[in-house]
């Protein structure tokens, strides 16, 4: 090895080895227990070691070897936090506060609600893709495209697009980016308009976490200004505050009638939040909910990790379930490949590779550091992900397809309910159903798709074993459901500005004064064209008789796997253009991957002859009906009709985009590959030259 | 006690690092080292300039 601080890949020692021999051995038999048990209800703490083990393994031996083989890290080399240090954007920092702001950047509700959603299937793909999946894949964009990053001075993802594989990859990276977002922020509103729809405790905790922020944002501003923990303090507890407060509103029936809101009235209002976010200034309103978030996040994590460990609940749900045929209620589609696309975040997520190449790679004060960041803070997101899949499975199947199929598949009372999951083979009577909503403080949980209150549920179970009992079961499940909420709209404000800012950036081409960030028509119009955007989709979603979550999830996480085939593209080209082509398959492989799963998935979409899976086939089926004179169930007038058959071409029409735009790419990167392979062109790596760190007195 | 409030003001920068809070102290740190000659901005502007540009590129926040 040419430096010491490259990290040497095999151990070093004959007990090492012994020791890292147990570590695999543990893991292989938690995996086979897993595996193999049927009937038996299973503790959830094979999951748990299961899942550790191969982050183990994978951090310590495959991270190690994409570290010393591909980049031949070298602490030697000053990174561009301390070439470019500027004290505001580029600012050296310890490498574990990298990895919390990197972790609170990445982690969101993606990897709480993917596999939640993916439990239909039972919990044994779920499990098995997210821990290989994020070995083999997420970690490794992630940790790739840090130090490509890092390597050039901090070059976000489209840039690097563009200058390594070229104009036309560049410019479909961020098309495809902006679409991406679009569908993101709706399906995510979709899930928080689908936990509050009718819950009036719910909907004045989370109104509440509004004003709370904009007085921590007036709080740093005017009253002590850059007194962030203070204000965060303060919000903390008004935030505790808001719940109580939301079951006070939810005992008053006058109040909570006025509080009891339709989807389509959440909608709008989540929309209105949106657009004001993107308007007002972000000290306001952005800022301090970012705070607010990042804390709920962390102690939500740690607060999960310990009730699970306490807790420790045998998994309810059988490790594979009838619906990997692809007749499941939450979502349509079989096995293969639909929960490689559902559990996005997790396992691997595109939308990373835009923060690894974000704030991420201006504050890394060692190029090593970049492992622990990069491959570490993804095995932690992973891990959140099986936490997620435990609370889902540890709830019995009844209960968990109460909460997450359709009003199409379940009807509305809790005995039509109870009669269609004792057809799918699951038993749960009307009477635990309305015990368990009553627990909970909801007058109902049929039928909230999206994931969140199936997961709230799950959580509450968990959480009131450790901590209040069965009587804490209410607001167990309203705090979840609080920072569930508070993630997604903490998403919802911050992209809808970003989205904002991007389209700015688009139009500026075609009329310059539409750039101007400060000047209010064009802030006015932009925001709320990108409102408008995944406004649509969000509309669409609450008003689909078949939940919206139904259609909307899989194209979400096919537009996110596909940006993440981009990120691997470029992590691919870069490699190659390295002079590392023999290593490149570290790339190839979770690019093929992804690539086979999300053409799959999207050609499904497309052309599936199902009308539950196929946009088409869809659309046609109820074109038919239109034809016929008759109205499909669910369907309120003609004019609706008429307006579903618009949106399943508009859903297939953006679907298709995706993949062309991947293809585009790939295309692109193909091109270039080949003609630096060829030897046509010569690997020239666009990588910062090597200085060494000039030697400072001390040292 | 020096030592104990030592410790909880190194946490609450910890902490403060974490979630992204503006470093106003480690900015003027680095414009005295680096650019003696000029003024740095004040506490205020800085906070403005620093939130105004973390919410302009897609990266600040993820799913």
């Amino acid at each position: 090895m040419t430096s010491p601080s490259v990290r040497v890949i095999a151990p070093r020692s004959t007990v090492a080895a012994l020791g890292w021999a147990l570590v695999a051995l543990l893991g292989a038999g938690a995996l086979a227990t897993i595996a193999l048990s049927r009937g038996e209800p299973v503790s959830a703490i094979w999951l748990l070691v299961a899942a550790l083990c191969t982050y183990a393994i994978g951090y310590r031996f495959y991270s190690a070897f994409i570290a010393a083989r591909i980049f031949a890290l070298d602490d030697a080399r000053p990174t561009p936090a301390e070439r470019l240090a500027d004290g505001r954007d580029f600012v050296p920092t310890n490498r574990w506060i990298v990895f919390g702001h990197h972790f609170a950047a990445i982690a969101g509700p993606g990897p709480l609600v993917g596999p939640t959603l993916a439990a239909q299937f039972g919990y044994l793909p779920g499990v098995l893709w997210i821990v290989v999946g994020v070995v083999l894949g997420g970690a490794v964009q992630d940790f790739v495209i840090l130090c490509s990053s890092v390597r050039r001075n901090g070059k976000s993802l489209g840039q690097m697009a563009r200058d390594e594989i070229g104009p036309v990859a560049g410019f479909t990276a961020m098309v495809a980016v902006l679409g991406i977002m679009v569908v993101l922020l709706a399906v995510l509103a979709l899930v928080v308009v689908n936990a509050l729809r009718s819950s009036p405790w719910g909907t004045v905790t989370i109104g509440l976490t509004i004003p709370i922020a904009m007085l921590m944002g007036v709080y740093m501003r005017w009253l002590r200004p850059g007194r962030v923990l203070e204000a965060s303090a303060i919000g903390l507890v008004l935030l505790v505050l808001s719940l109580y407060a939301g079951r006070w509103v939810a005992e008053q029936p006058q109040l909570a009638s006025l509080f009891t809101l339709s989807g389509r009235t959440l909608a709008v209002a989540i929309m209105i939040y949106g657009f004001a976010a993107s308007v007002i200034p972000v000290w306001l309103l952005l800022a301090p909910r970012d705070y607010l978030s990042a804390f709920v996040k962390i102690g939500v994590v740690i607060a999960l990790a310990v009730g699970i460990l306490v807790a420790l609940p045998p998994l309810q749900m059988p490790a594979l379930t009838r619906f990997t045929d692809g007749t499941g209620p939450v979502f349509a589609g079989a096995l293969f490949p639909f929960a490689f696309i559902t559990i996005a975040c997790g396992s691997i997520s595109g939308f990373h590779a835009l923060i690894a190449s974000g704030t991420t790679p201006k504050l890394l004060a060692r190029e090593g550091d970049a492992r622990l960041v990069g491959y570490g803070g993804m095995l932690v997101e992973s891990f959140v992900a099986v936490m997620a899949l435990i609370a889902a499975c540890a709830l019995t199947p009844g209960v968990y397809f109460a909460i997450n199929a359709p009003v199409s598949a379940l009807g509305t009372t809790a005995q039509s309910a109870a009669a269609a999951i004792a057809a799918w083979g699951f038993v749960v009577t009307p009477l635990e159903l309305e015990t368990l909503a009553r627990q909970v403080g909801e007058s109902s949980l049929l039928s909230r798709t999206g994931g969140a209150p199936s997961l709230a549920v799950g959580m509450a179970h968990i959480f009131s074993r450790v901590l209040g009992g069965d009587s804490a079961m209410a607001l167990w499940y309203h705090f979840a459901i609080m920072f569930e909420a508070l993630f997604i709209l903490t998403t919802v404000d911050a992209d809808t500005r970003v989205g904002r800012f991007m389209l700015q950036d688009l139009g500026k081409h075609v009329w310059p004064r539409f750039g101007e960030t400060s000047w209010t028509p064009a802030v006015v119009v932009s925001s709320g064209l990108f409102v408008a955007m995944w406004g649509h989709f969000l509309w669409q979603g609450v008003n689909d008789p078949l939940g919206g979550i139904n259609s909307l999830w899989p194209l979400f996480g096919i537009s996110n796997q596909l940006l993440a085939a981009v990120a691997l593209c470029v992590a691919t080209t870069i490699i190659i253009k390295m002079g590392k082509a023999r290593h490149a398959w570290v790339t190839l492989l979770p690019l093929t991957w992804i690539l086979i799963v999300t053409m799959t998935a999207g050609y499904q979409k497309l052309f599936s002859p199902l009308p539950r899976l196929g946009f088409f086939a869809h659309a046609r089926l109820l074109e038919a009906a239109r034809d016929g004179g008759t109205l499909p169930a669910g369907v309120a007038s003609a004019t609706d009709l008429g307006r579903m058959i618009a949106n399943d071409y508009l859903d297939a029409a953006v679907a298709a985009f995706f993949l062309l735009a991947v293809l585009v790419v790939i295309a692109d990167s193909a091109r270039e590959w080949w003609a630096v392979v060829k030897g046509g062109k010569a690997a020239q790596s666009t990588e910062i030259p090597f200085v060494p760190r000039p030697a400072v007195a001390g040292d | 006690m020096r030592r104990a409030a030592e410790l909880l003001a190194r946490a609450a920068w910890t902490i403060r690092r974490v979630i992204g809070a503006p470093d106003y102290a480690a900015y003027l740190a680095h414009v005295r080292r680096a650019h003696p000659d000029r003024a740095p901005l004040t506490q205020a502007a800085f906070v403005r300039d620093v939130l105004a540009r973390k919410y302009e590129r897609p990266g600040s926040r993820c799913c």
